[in-house]
């Protein structure tokens, strides 16, 4: 039974990880058009992505938007989450949810509505902007994240700053923001790739003036499968691998701390 | 894996044999042996770490021995697994199911042994009866209090009517009063059943009060096996003196040997007598005797002079501290009888006790 | 005066109310209290909402649904119970390999699979160079290839869920089965299943939820025929421009999500929605 389930389990796994593995591949292959395992292997794909100009705008336009969208979603879900966990909010939990909507209601209503006024506003096309509509995307994810990663700082701490006389600000920034910053650090990187990664909000809100890389990858999705996706596919999993990469070392060095403090 | 049906009934008698348990270098169990008797209330008790609850769980078949053998009724269990040893357990925090109420709960061995639903409803009935939980059938844990949760856990033991239960501290969560009731009703239902109970604790009056042996655990091995009174009474050794209650233990050298007696010269240079079994003329070893024998006063026996340092109340016993030389101080323990009297602190004082009450003990 | 703590929520409420609530709330008034005439609205909601194309679609999103819900479901259990009962080098590497999935873009991930699943693709390659095959085989653009692109997608979610409700199942419960003489299928069935039912119960609804909006994967992965009601809504704005039919085939499968989410409210603790501890 135990061989059975660790077999099954493999498998899966292997299934998980497979297309993701052979995308990234494909995106170092010499060839021409898609071939697996590829015959030569070359940075070709990877110069052609970041060597046209169009795909450049498309980075640029998903960073901007990106770090608009990592910073609100911080700072607001940060302070947010502190009220959550420090304070006896009546009704915590509906309003919890109710900051957690964005990620349950069907991204296409949201694109659309939000696509229905800022068009109105001429919004439509400003990257500052879009990157306001996903922050309230990103923000469910900070909140999630930092619940937690508060939940482990003792509040005792804090109770001491606040009797050792240090006024509220200073508590903010001396003690709670560095006691927490690794899961606030955690908390940004999860909502700059929420947003980096996000597609259908960008491709309302964008334009075609300012495609951002999903929206792009998309686009050429309904014409053709060129390998040039292969290698943009591959650069956006590299993100999202360093994303984790550091989120983990964050966590070895959160356990640490929660260690000393016992 | 439905092969041999699970052994029911038998007398329950229960044999360990240099049970063994290593975690890495350290015996956590180290060749504990002990041959327990059908009917017989057995108690490990010890502080934590002392490998008392992991003996249990070897027993129980939850953890695999590295050595050593466990034979019920002569049958050789070792290697069996847990789910056909057939033996009873209550579990610390009793481990009731959460998603099944308490007629559930007490049906689960029955059900695992497919016995029909007929006879399985009388069973669980009377097990239900036993620990007076008749009317809560219906309800889940949640609903219960600790005691009443504590309740269908020993039902649930003894429904399948196993010759030997084994409980692991199963009175740990409770409040003071409670577990003496407790105490009470497990060792009654106990003895009508006739069941041959293993019972792991850390608190000596409540192995004390329901054993009918004990056996005293301390770093994987134990210490002394025997009836209450015995260990209480004539501890083997200082561990065993003091872990079972108040003691005074006066260092020494012993001097003379005669007759079962010896005779222990204090640091502070008093010459003592107590009884002996095993030990040499200049060995250095302990005198003990129990505070509550002790009394003020010049009597027969032993006799020390000194000046009291510290009296404490302590409900229903006076506890006087007399400093009888630099090194040596005296707990002596008297009923309180409600008239305040004894000897205040400053006072110069003569105790005494008899000879047979202390014994020399060797560390 | 307002509290300090309320002060601390007022920026994430501003902000979920003008960048939320505000465009949602503007955007069914205005399309179906403005831009249609009153006294048409019950015809307009009727008529969109009896219409072939959305019929056929709730068809085709409910079915959807329930089949990756249920193959997510029997994939993901066994995976969260082998991460439940194990820890060291196996359960980092199997959680590697549910959580580096769950946090990749969902348009490379469906891509991903449209490599492996084209006409031209990496299995009818395969297929074809082990001379199984003449024809390349239509892996995609079916109901198939939506199913396997979306159980992809949502299974972290699924497994995470599950391995949170496993992971607060109290062991010496199932030591307390086994001392009984429960057999292991009688542990299984009697004890751990029930136990984990709460899990099953959230991770089931929290994948349906998501898979009845769900939209990029269907879009690319889908064959003509297979037409969500996520997918009629973006064609009615995108392709027929027709903003009152798409608002109010929004409005229906914002209430359906909203009460599914009202459910997920009750039975579970929201903090578990991104499967994080």
């Amino acid at each position: 039974m135990a061989r059975v389930l660790s077999m099954y389990v493999g498998l899966i796994c292997l299934l998980l990880m497979a297309p993701i593995v052979i995308v990234v591949i494909l995106a170092f292959s010499g060839a021409n058009y898609l071939q697996f395992p590829p015959t030569s292997y070359s940075l070709h794909w990877f110069a052609r992505f970041l060597g046209d100009p169009q795909w450049q705008g498309s980075l640029w336009y998903s960073l901007e938007i990106g770090i608009v969208a990592c910073v609100v979603a911080t700072v607001v879900g940060f302070f947010a989450a502190y009220a959550f966990v420090r304070r006896n909010i009546a009704g915590k939990k509906l309003l919890l949810s109710l900051l957690l909507l964005p990620i349950i209601v069907p991204t296409v209503i949201t694109s659309i509505a939000m696509y229905f006024l800022s068009a109105r506003l001429h919004l439509v096309g400003n990257l500052f902007w879009v990157g306001i509509c996903h922050a309230v995307i990103a923000l469910p994810v900070v909140l999630l994240i930092l619940l937690s990663s508060l939940q482990g700082v003792d509040v005792n701490l804090e109770r001491a700053a606040l009797s050792l006389g240090a006024s509220r600000t200073r508590l903010f920034l001396r003690v709670v923001v560095p006691l927490a910053a690794p899961g606030i650090i955690s908390a940004a990187l999860f909502a700059f790739l929420a947003s980096f990664d996000e597609l259908i909000i960008a491709l309302f809100l964008t334009g075609v003036r300012a495609e951002t890389l999903p929206v792009r990858i998309w686009n050429s999705l309904h014409m053709e499968i060129e390998p040039t996706i292969a290698a943009v596919s591959a650069f956006l999993i590299g993100v999202t691998a360093l994303v984790l990469l550091i989120d983990g070392l964050l966590r070895g060095r959160r356990a640490a701390t929660m260690k000393t403090q016992r | 894996m439905s092969a041999a049906p699970l052994p029911q009934g038998g007398k329950g008698a229960l044999e360990l044999d240099g049970l063994t348990k290593r975690y890495g270098d350290e015996r956590v169990v180290d060749a504990v042996s002990a041959s327990i008797r059908p009917g017989e209330f057995f108690s490990l008790l010890g502080p934590s770490g002392s490998g008392k609850t992991t003996t249990l769980m070897m027993i129980a078949g939850f953890v695999v021995p590295d050595g050593g053998a466990i034979r019920v009724d002569d049958a050789d269990l070792t290697r069996v697994p847990p789910q056909r040893r057939g033996l009873g357990m209550v579990f610390q925090n009793y481990a009731i199911f959460p998603h099944l109420n308490v007629f559930e709960n007490v049906a689960f061995p029955l059900r695992a042994r497919h016995v029909a639903e007929a006879e399985l409803r009388v069973r669980v009935q009377a097990a239900l009866e036993l620990v007076r939980l008749q009317r809560f059938a219906e309800r889940y844990a949640r609903q219960l209090s600790g005691g009443q949760q504590q309740r269908v856990a020993i039902a649930r033991a003894i429904v399948f009517h196993p010759s030997i239960v084994l409980m692991d501290e199963p009175l740990g969560a409770l409040d003071k009063n409670l577990r003496y009731e407790m105490q009470v009703e497990i060792k009654d239902i106990q003895q009508r059943l006739g069941m041959t109970v293993v019972y792991v604790t850390h608190d000596q009056e409540e192995a004390m009060n329901m054993s009918d042996r004990i056996a005293i655990m301390n770093h994987g091995r134990i210490e002394q096996l025997g009836p209450p009174g015995e260990i209480y009474e004539r501890p083997s050794n200082a561990f065993v003196a003091r872990f079972l209650g108040e003691a005074n233990l006066i260092e020494g050298t012993i001097e003379r040997i005669a007759d079962g007696q010896a005779e222990l010269r204090t640091r502070d240079g008093v010459l003592l007598r107590a009884q002996v079994k095993r030990a040499a003329v200049g060995q250095a070893a302990a005198l003990f005797v129990r505070p509550e024998l002790l009394a003020f006063g010049a009597g027969a026996g032993n006799r020390v002079e000194g000046t009291v340092r510290r009296r404490s109340f302590l409900g229903s016993t006076i506890r006087t501290v007399v400093e009888v030389g630099p090194t040596t101080h005296l707990t002596i323990d008297l009923p309180n009888q409600g008239t305040g009297g004894g000897p205040g602190v400053g006072a110069h004082v003569t105790a005494s006790w008899p000879v047979v009450h202390s014994q020399i003990l060797l560390d | 005066m307002p509290s300090r703590s309320s002060l601390l929520l007022l920026p994430a409420f501003t902000m979920l109310a003008l960048v939320f609530l505000v465009p949602l709330g503007w955007f069914f008034f205005h399309t179906l209290f403005i831009d249609t005439d009153p006294s048409d609205l019950w015809d307009q909601i009727a008529s969109v909402l009896t219409s072939r194309a959305m019929l056929q679609a709730i068809v085709t999103t409910n079915w959807i649904s329930l089949l990756v819900t249920a193959t997510v479901l029997l994939m993901g259990y066994p995976i969260a119970y082998y991460l439940a009962n194990h820890n060291g080098l196996r359960f980092t590497l199997v959680l590697f390999c549910i959580i580096v999935p769950y946090f990749t873009s969902i348009i490379v991930r469906t891509y991903s699979w449209m490599v492996l699943l084209g006409r031209e693709g990496l299995i009818n390659q395969a297929l074809r160079h082990l001379g199984l095959i003449d024809t390349p085989l239509p892996l995609l653009y079916n109901q198939l290839s939506i199913v396997i692109g979306m159980t992809y997608v949502l299974l972290p979610y699924m497994v995470l869920t599950l391995f949170a409700a496993m992971k607060a199942i109290d062991r010496t419960l199932l030591l307390a089965a086994r001392g009984m003489g429960a057999s292991g299928p009688m542990i299984f069935w009697r004890v751990y299943l029930p136990l984990s039912r709460h899990g099953v119960i959230s991770g089931a609804l929290i994948v349906f939820i998501l898979s009845i909006g769900f939209f990029i994967t269907p879009a690319l992965m889908g064959g003509p025929s297979d037409v969500m009601v996520a997918m009629l809504i973006e064609r009615s704005v995108e392709i027929t421009l027709d903003w009152a039919g798409a608002a109010v085939m929004s409005l229906f499968l914002l209430v359906v999500t909203l009460i599914l989410y009202a459910i997920y409210y009750r039975v579970t603790d929201v903090r578990r929605l991104m499967g994080a501890t």
